[in-house]
C-alpha cells in the first residue's frame, strides 16, 4: 500500500525526519508511538502533502505511484486520508456541504458521476450512525465550536464518508472520553478490510486494546528505531521510552 | 509535487479576465457630449417630460454647479471630466416592443450572455424583470399580474408621465438634490430607472427585479430608482448588473430612494458586477451611488449588497429611522481585487424611539486592492432605547491589499445600546490544506471558505439571487485554473 524508504525531511533548516523506513501492506494496521516532538505529525503531514516541509532524501511509493510527485488533493483523491491531530474550523461551511463537495471532486477525478442527493443523504445517515455522530453536528459548520472530542469524532465520520485506501490517524484518541474512544475505535474496525490499511499515531496503548494493530513502531528522533507486535505497546506503556533510548545509546557505542 | 501557493493564487487572481466583457452592437441614439442647461432641456424634451420635471432638473443643476466633488473617501482616481460625458443614450428603436417575441434578437443574445435568459425567468421563476439596456427600459413583464393588485412597477420615465402625483410627492424627499455632488448631478441629468409603488396592505407576491447594464462607451449612466411601500405593504426588490469591458472609465452615479410608510417593509438586494478594470487598473466603472431609505413607524428597510465589480465604489445605502419602533438593516459583502477600490458602508440615523439597526459587513480584499468599510451610527436626542449592532469583518488574501474600517458613532441619548465588533483575518494556509486533504481543489476550497465567510449576508438574499452571488464571488476570487 505505502512504502516509505529512507525519508529525510526538514523545515526551516531544522532536520526532523532522518532516514525513516516504513512499509504498510493492504489489510494491515500499523501503530506509531514515540515521545513528543519525535516527528510523528511531521510524517503524517508530509505524506498528506503539506508544503511547509522539504523532503531532502528518500522516496515514498503509494499504491504503485510516486506519492511525493502528487499534489495534496490528488493524494486525497487517490485514497489517502489524514485525520488531523488538530482539526481545522471552517466557519459558515456546513459539514455536509463540505463533504458533498469533497466527495464529488473525488468522484470526478475517478471519472464517476456526482452522487445524487438521495444517495448522499443515505450515506450521511449510515456513516454518522457508525460513529454515533449527533445529526446536528453533520449540518453545523465544519468543526466550528465543536468540542475537542466532537472534532475527533468528526474526523472519523469524514473518513467513513470518503472511504480511503490508507487512513492516517494522528492522535485521534487524545481528548476522547472512554465511551467515545470505544465508538471511534469501533468505527475504524468496521472500515477495516483486506483492501485498505491504516497508520495509527498514538501515545496510549489503550486505543490499541480496541484497534488491534499488526505492527507497533517506535519513532524517535526522526527514525523508526524499534518495531514489534502489539505487545510492544504494552511494554512501552509499562516502561516508557528510556529503555529504548538506552538501547540505542549502547548500540551506538 | 505541485507547489501551488498563496502567491500563485494571487497571480491567478490578477490574471483573471472579466467574464462579462463584450459589447452589443445595437445602434445608439446618443446626445453629443457636455453638460449645460441646453443639454438638460434636450434630455427632458427627448423624454417628453412635463415642466415640473424640467424645473426639478434645472434647480438640481444650479445646485450641482456650486458643489465640489467629495474627497474624503479612501479612494484615489482620476476625476471624471464632466464635460466629456454623453449624458443620454438610448438604443435606437423606432417602436416599442409589443411582446417578448418582438425584442431584438441581439438584445436577447446579450441577456443570454449575462446568464439572465428572459424566457426562462418569465416562465419559471416568477420574477418580473424590468430590463434596462443603457437608459431606456426595453422589456417589462408580469405587468398585468402586478396591476391587478394595484402595484405599479415601471420605468421612471413612464412613472413621470403616468403617475406624476406619486413621483412629485416622494421624489427627492429622502435624498434632496443638494444632498451631495453625485446626487445633485443625477437629479439634473438622470435618464431612466425604475419606479415601484405597493399600495396599502399589499404584499407583493414576487421579487421585483431590474437588471442594469451600461452598454455605450463614454456614456455616463444616471439611474433613478424610487420605491414606495405604502402602509402595511411588503416588497422585495432585486437589482443586479454587469457591464461590457471598456478601457475608458465610465461614471455611474445612481440615486435610489426607498420610502417605507407605517408598518411597511422593503427588502432591497443588489448584486453588482460592473467591469472592474483590467489587472493593471486600467478602465473600469466608477460607481458613485447614493442610496437611502426612510422608515416610518414600525416599518423596516433592509439593504443587502454583494459588490464585486467597479474600479472605484463609493456607496453607503442608509436608513433614516424616523418612526418609533422602526428597523434598519445593512448586510454587505464587498470584494476587491487587482487595483479595485471600494469605500462602502452605511449610515443608520436613529430619530425615533425604540429604533433598531443591524450592520453586517464582510470585506474581502485581494491583489493590490483597497477595501474600506465606512459606517455611521447616529442616535438623536429623542431616540430613546435605540439599539445598534455592528459587525465588520475583513478577509485578506495576500499581503499587497488593504482593508480599513472607519466606524463613526454619534450618540445623543444615554439609553442607547450600541455594540460594535470587528475582525480581520487571512485565508488560512491551514484551512486550505485541510480542504485539499479532503480532495478539494484550491479553487473549490477558496470558494467554499469565502462563501462560508459571507454566509450571514448571502442568507439574506432571495434564493436565485444567492446562487448568482455565490458564482460571482467565486469568479471574482478564484484563479483562472482548471
Ligand atoms: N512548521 C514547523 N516549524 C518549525 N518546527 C517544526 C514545524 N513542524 C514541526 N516542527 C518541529 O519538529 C519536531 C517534530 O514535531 P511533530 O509535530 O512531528 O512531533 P510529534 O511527534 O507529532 O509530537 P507530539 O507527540 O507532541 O504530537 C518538533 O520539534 C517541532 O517543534
Ligand atoms: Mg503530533
Amino acid at each position: 500500500m505505502i512504502n516509505i524508504v529512507n525519508l529525510h525531511a526538514e523545515v526551516e533548516e531544522k532536520k526532523i525526519l532522518k532516514g525513516l523506513n516504513l512499509n504498510v501492506k493492504a489489510g494491515e494496521i500499523h501503530a506509531i508511538m514515540g515521545p513528543n516532538g519525535s516527528g510523528k505529525s511531521t510524517l503524517a503531514s508530509i505524506l498528506a502533502g503539506k508544503e511547509d516541509y522539504t523532503v531532502t532524501e528518500g522516496n515514498v511509493e503509494f499504491d504503485g505511484k510516486d506519492l511525493l510527485e502528487l499534489s495534496t488533493e490528488d493524494r486525497a483523491r487517490q485514497g489517502l486520508f489524514l485525520a488531523f491531530q488538530y482539526p481545522i474550523e471552517i466557519p459558515g461551511v456546513s459539514n455536509v456541504n463540505f463533504l458533498k463537495s469533497a466527495l464529488n471532486e473525488i468522484r470526478e477525478y475517478r471519472g464517476e458521476q456526482p452522487i445524487s442527493a438521495k444517495d448522499f443523504l443515505a450515506l450521511v445517515k449510515e456513516k454518522s450512525a457508525l460513529v454515533e455522530l449527533d445529526s446536528k453536528l453533520a449540518s453545523r459548520s465544519v468543526n466550528e465550536g465543536f468540542s475537542g472530542g466532537e472534532k475527533k469524532r468528526n474526523e472519523i465520520f469524514q473518513m467513513a464518508m470518503l472511504n480511503p485506501k490508507l487512513a492516517i490517524l494522528d492522535e485521534t484518541d487524545s481528548g476522547l472520553d472512554i465511551d467515545a474512544l470505544r465508538i471511534v475505535a469501533n468505527g475504524v474496525n468496521k472500515l477495516r478490510s483486506p483492501k485498505n490499511a491504516a497508520i495509527i499515531i498514538t501515545h496510549y496503548q489503550r486505543l490499541l486494546d480496541y484497534i488491534i494493530p499488526d505492527f507497533v513502531h517506535v519513532l524517535y528522533d526522526g527514525k523508526i528505531v524499534k518495531s514489534g507486535g502489539k505487545e510492544l505497546a504494552l511494554e512501552l506503556e509499562e516502561k516508557g521510552y528510556d529503555w529504548i533510548k538506552e538501547e540505542l545509546a549502547s548500540n551506538a557505542d | 509535487m505541485s507547489n501551488y501557493t498563496e502567491n500563485d493564487l494571487e497571480k491567478d487572481l490578477q490574471n483573471q479576465e472579466y467574464k462579462y466583457g463584450f459589447v452589443t452592437n445595437i445602434e445608439s441614439d446618443k446626445i453629443s457630449v457636455g453638460l449645460n442647461e441646453d443639454i438638460i432641456r434636450l434630455i427632458s424634451s427627448k423624454k417628453e417630460e412635463p415642466n415640473w420635471m424640467l424645473d426639478y432638473r434645472l434647480k438640481a443643476f444650479a445646485v450641482w454647479q456650486t458643489m465640489t466633488e467629495p474627497e474624503w473617501g479612501h479612494v484615489h482616481y482620476e476625476k471624471p471630466k464632466f464635460d466629456e460625458i454623453a449624458y443620454y443614450s438610448a438604443p435606437k428603436q423606432s417602436k416599442k416592443y409589443e411582446s417578448w417575441e418582438d425584442v431584438d434578437p441581439e438584445m436577447k443574445a446579450t441577456m443570454k450572455k449575462l446568464g439572465i435568459s428572459m424566457e426562462e425567468q418569465m416562465r419559471l421563476t416568477g420574477v418580473a424583470v424590468d430590463f434596462v439596456m443603457d437608459s431606456v427600459s426595453v422589456a417589462t413583464s408580469f405587468k398585468s399580474k402586478l396591476s391587478e393588485l394595484g402595484i405599479i412597477f415601471c420605468s421612471f420615465s413612464e412613472a413621470v408621465k403616468e403617475h406624476p402625483e406619486l413621483v412629485q410627492k416622494y421624489m427627492g424627499t429622502v435624498i434632496p438634490t443638494s444632498d451631495n455632488f453625485y446626487a445633485a448631478l443625477n437629479s439634473a441629468v438622470f435618464t431612466d430607472g425604475s419606479f415601484c409603488y405597493i399600495p396599502k396592505g399589499v404584499r407583493c407576491p414576487m421579487e421585483l427585479s431590474t437588471y442594469f447594464r451600461i452598454n455605450e462607451g463614454g456614456t455616463g449612466q444616471f439611474e433613478r430608482t424610487l420605491v414606495i411601500a405604502d402602509e402595511g405593504a411588503y416588497v422585495s426588490y432585486l437589482e443586479g448588473c454587469t457591464a461590457p469591458q471598456r478601457d475608458e472609465n465610465q461614471l455611474h452615479a445612481a440615486v435610489v430612494e426607498l420610502i417605507a410608510l407605517e408598518n411597511a417593509e422593503i427588502k432591497y438586494s443588489t448584486v453588482q458586477n460592473w467591469y472592474p478594470g483590467d489587472k493593471n487598473g486600467l478602465g473600469g466603472i466608477y460607481n458613485f451611488v447614493t442610496k437611502r431609505g426612510i422608515c416610518e413607524r414600525k416599518s423596516k428597510i433592509s439593504w443587502t449588497q454583494v459588490e464585486t465589480g467597479s474600479a472605484v465604489t463609493w456607496k453607503y445605502p442608509s436608513c433614516i429611522l424616523k418612526g418609533d419602533y422602526s428597523i434598519g438593516e445593512f448586510y454587505s459583502v464587498a470584494v476587491t481585487n487587482n487595483y479595485q477600490q471600494a469605500d462602502t458602508g452605511t449610515k443608520m440615523i436613529h430619530l425615533g424611539k425604540n429604533t433598531k439597526s443591524t450592520i453586517i459587513s464582510k470585506g474581502i480584499s485581494a491583489g493590490k486592492s483597497q477595501n474600506s468599510y465606512r459606517g455611521l451610527v447616529q442616535i438623536h436626542k429623542n431616540a430613546k432605547n435605540a439599539r445598534n449592532f455592528s459587525q465588520c469583518d475583513s478577509l485578506l488574501m495576500g499581503d499587497t491589499c488593504g482593508a480599513h474600517t472607519f466606524p463613526y458613532i454619534e450618540c445623543k441619548n444615554p439609553s442607547a445600546k450600541i455594540e460594535h465588533e470587528a475582525t480581520t483575518s487571512k485565508i488560512g494556509e491551514d484551512q486550505l490544506f485541510y480542504c485539499k486533504q479532503r480532495g478539494l481543489s484550491e479553487e473549490k476550497a477558496i470558494s467554499l471558505i469565502v462563501n462560508g465567510y459571507c454566509k450571514e449576508v448571502l442568507n439574506q438574499l432571495p434564493m436565485e439571487f444567492a446562487v448568482e452571488a455565490q458564482k460571482l464571488l467565486a469568479i471574482s476570487l478564484e484563479g483562472s485554473v482548471g
